[in-house]
């Protein structure tokens, strides 16, 4: 069997213990190398200054603040926090529907995409044309393929129930109409999605040696036995990826539930922009960053949102610190971690 | 070490925090004095509004008249745009000189927080007479004594009924009490094959396409606040009389096959409509309707009537819901002068307001408008005019968290309407407790 051996980690360098004068020449030598190495740094760490560092501290900042775009914000202390843990009536639920898509709709993805890149490696022919048909959805924009699964799944017009009356089965589930499958129908749409996912797999599952596949069949180990000790161990770097990235991305689920909601919920009103019937049907499509959202810009809340946006962003490093830890301890054992 | 760098990291987030407090949007523009009576305005003027179609059309009739009497301004008009996108635009120190909103719910946030500047001192100056609108259009316009915003037209809202369907059920008129529209709408509906609703009678749903708690209040003399400004949903029984009246149609019908029906409804402001299509016997909807029909379905056989009040407050019938469209001036505006240039005009040149008010189907807002002769008027738009002079016709409240007092209502009313919420009283100050705690969040109070 292939084991994995962690790399062994760079020896420190001990810094000599007398400090010798640097002559001057090389003093500026250096120098100057300095300054060409900030030169070359300077693009990225304007662009992560302006576009990072400081909506980061802009957003700490108002998350102390009452603030409506409109007026100067004015620095309320903690007030914000406080209400979105004792008086908050949808925080609680944002945070449910949030975390049913994060631990519901990642491992389906993954799970549904690893399949699929397995079964798809093993076809001779026609392989390419099925990897393409597997893919073609993940190039579809999200918001054109959320309204066609609403049209999908309308349960007064949508083809789906109608296959189903067709079919001779009573049960006409009313889909994203109805707060129990309003979730699970996101799921169908982001499963249906996979394409991007499978799409790597497919490719890591192509540089598994296939010498390993050969000495653990010589070994007598089955085809469960091949995927648990000779392709997982292989894959297991991309799988993180696909986890982490998919947490991230579920965590900051936003469009799909959006239009999902709005549409299900009814045509948006004119001019009054998308705030109001966000949720819809009975909140259950309303996550988090969409009623962040809605707090910010449909009730001019945003230094309340922007509170929302700190706790989503230390909740995104935890889940990502917590993920690559664990991960550590499954690849290299104990002393990985 | 450790402890010196999270010291760093601290200190730095702390100096980039306070850079960005430092950086935070101010505008003072808003204080510049108005010009002297004799300066002529001129230059572009950039206007934004949320028309698309047919009336954005009918808008921009009426921009080249503006441009035409007044060859120093040019309009640059953006159409299709809405409160959220006007609202971050001005923030950003870039919105329109003049902003056209369908919503008077964002007045009180509007006018408070100086996004629209204060119109007092151009109407002063040019001595308009506000007595030409209507009490509850300058209700709505102004906040807390801040005028911010004109009347672009007004809404109204009343019954549209089918007369085919009606007839077809024995009826010859609209219904006069909500009693009558029940008994009514159950006669009117049918059923296909299946058991699914094929046309209902009157839809009870209270987020189906205009029905909404706003625009059903008036009918029971509902208010949204009490004297403190607290939430009245729990302590005025209007609410309650409502919600009692509207639970018992939706149990008639059954909510899952109202909540099938609405999933098929039809886009609202298109031929798909369920009312221009034959599928909605009766319907709550404002003035505009008509103009619609009359684009998508100028056949269709049907009447207006004022929407039905509660069977114990008949003294209210021919009242209804009034709103309008706003205008104002962005706090960034570069052309002050010329934007009320443009605001004056299509708010108080008679004109103007007639030839967009037959082009929209919308209800003048001005007496002069009102009593116009070019004002083209048929029995089915007279309804609405009568509706919009009504005494016992009411607006919305507006708050400094727009109207967020009814999304949470309405968020709770899906429960209530699907049986999700059985409590009456306790939902009702449940949303109320929401309301205020909202409110004082947003508000400090």
């Amino acid at each position: 069997m292939t084991t994995l051996v962690r790399p062994a980690t760079d020896e420190r360098v001990v810094p000599p213990a007398r400090v010798r004068k640097v002559p001057a020449p090389l003093r500026k030598k250096r120098r100057k190398h300095r300054l060409f190495v900030a030169a070359l740094m300077a693009p990225w760490a304007i662009g992560f200054s302006v576009f990072f560092l400081y909506p980061l501290a802009a957003t700490v900042w108002f998350s102390f603040t009452r603030y409506n775009l409109l007026e100067q914000p004015v620095f309320i202390g903690l007030r914000n926090y406080r209400f979105f843990f004792t008086q908050d009536p949808y925080s609680l639920q944002s945070v449910r529907n949030t975390l049913w898509l994060t631990v519901f709709v990642v491992p389906a993805r993954i799970i549904f995409a690893l399949v699929i890149a397995q079964l798809v490696i093993q076809i001779k022919r026609g392989g390419n044309l099925l990897r393409t048909v597997f893919y073609l959805p993940a190039l579809a924009p999200p918001v054109a393929a959320t309204l066609a699964f609403t049209y999908l799944f309308n349960p007064a017009t949508g083809p789906v129930n109608q296959l189903l009356g067709k079919l001779g089965i009573g049960w006409q589930p009313l889909w994203f109409s109805d707060p129990a499958l309003a979730k699970p129908t996101l799921l169908i749409l982001s499963v249906w999605g996979l394409g991007d996912v499978m799409v790597i797999f497919l490719a890591t599952l192509l540089q598994v040696p296939n010498e390993q596949y050969e000495a653990a069949h010589l070994d007598g180990a089955n085809a469960w036995q091949r995927f648990r000790y000779v392709t997982l161990p292989n894959i297991w770097p991309v799988l993180l990826f696909a986890a982490v990235t998919g947490v991230i991305a579920m965590l900051q689920f936003f469009t799909q539930a959006a239009v999902a909601s709005a549409v299900a919920g009814g045509t948006a009103p004119v001019g009054g922009g998308l705030g109001e019937r966000l949720g819809y049907p009975d909140n259950s499509m309303l996550t988090f960053p969409i009623w962040l959202y809605v707090k910010g810009f449909a009730n001019f809340q945003l230094g309340y949102a922007c509170a929302m946006a700190v706790m989503l962003f230390v909740v995104s490093l935890a889940f990502t610190a917590v993920l690559l830890r664990r991960s550590r301890v499954f690849l290299y054992g104990a002393e990985g971690a | 070490m450790r402890s010196a760098k999270i010291y760093r990291l601290a200190l730095g987030l702390g100096a980039v925090s306070l850079l960005a407090a430092a950086c935070t949007a101010t505008d003072n523009k808003s204080d510049e004095p108005v010009a002297s009576p004799t300066a002529s305005a001129s230059g572009q003027v950039s206007f934004w509004h949320f028309f698309t179609g047919r009336e954005a059309s009918a808008i921009d009739a009426v921009v080249k008249d503006f441009e035409a009497s007044h060859p120093g301004i040019t309009v640059k008009v953006s159409k299709g745009q809405d409160d959220e996108k006007m609202r971050q635009a001005i923030s950003a120190g870039k919105g329109p000189d003049v902003g056209l909103s369908y919503s008077t719910d964002i007045v009180g946030n509007f006018c408070t927080s100086g996004a629209w500047r204060d119109l007092n001192p151009y109407i002063t100056r040019d001595k308009v007479d506000m007595n030409q609108l209507a009490p509850v259009v300058r209700s709505y316009t102004e906040y807390k004594g801040t005028r911010c915003s004109m009347p672009v037209l007004a809404d109204t809202y009343g019954l549209y009924y089918n007369k085919k369907l009606l007839a077809d059920a024995g009826f010859t008129e609209p219904p006069k009490t909500l009693s009558q529209l029940a008994e009514m709408a159950k006669k009117m509906t049918t059923h296909k094959a299946n058991g699914d609703i094929d046309v209902i009678g009157f839809m009870p749903f209270l987020d189906y396409y205009e029905n909404s708690p706003a625009h059903w209040a008036p009918h029971w003399a509902a208010t949204w606040f009490d004297q403190s400004g607290k939430s009245a949903l729990a302590t005025d029984p209007a609410w309650a009389a409502m919600l009692t009246w509207q639970k018992q149609l939706v149990d008639y019908y059954g909510s899952d096959k109202l909540t099938k029906f609405s999933a098929g409804k039809g886009d609202e402001f298109s031929a798909a409509n369920d009312f221009e299509r034959g599928k909605v016997a009766m319907m709550l909807d404002g003035e505009w309707r008509i103009a619609f029909i009359n684009a998508d379905k100028p056949n269709l056989d049907y009447g207006t009537a004022p929407f039905p009040p509660a069977d114990d407050k008949q003294n209210l019938y021919g009242g209804g819901y009034v709103t309008g469209n706003i205008v104002g001036i962005s706090r960034g505006s570069d052309n002050p002068e010329a934007a009320w240039e443009l605001i004056k005009y299509l708010t108080t040149d008679t004109g103007a307001i007639v030839k967009l008010a037959n082009g929209i189907k919308n209800v003048p807002t001005t007496q002069a408008a009102l009593a116009s002769p070019d004002l083209q008027v048929d029995d089915k738009f007279k309804t609405f005019l009568d509706i919009f002079a009504n005494p016992n016709s009411a607006t919305s409240p507006s708050t400094a968290n727009g109207a967020e007092y009814q999304t949470l209502f309405g968020t709770w009313l899906v429960k209530w309407q699907t049986g999700r919420a059985t409590d009456l009283q306790a939902g009702l100050e449940s949303v109320a407790k929401q309301i205020d705690d909202s409110l004082s969040l947003g508000t400090g109070s």
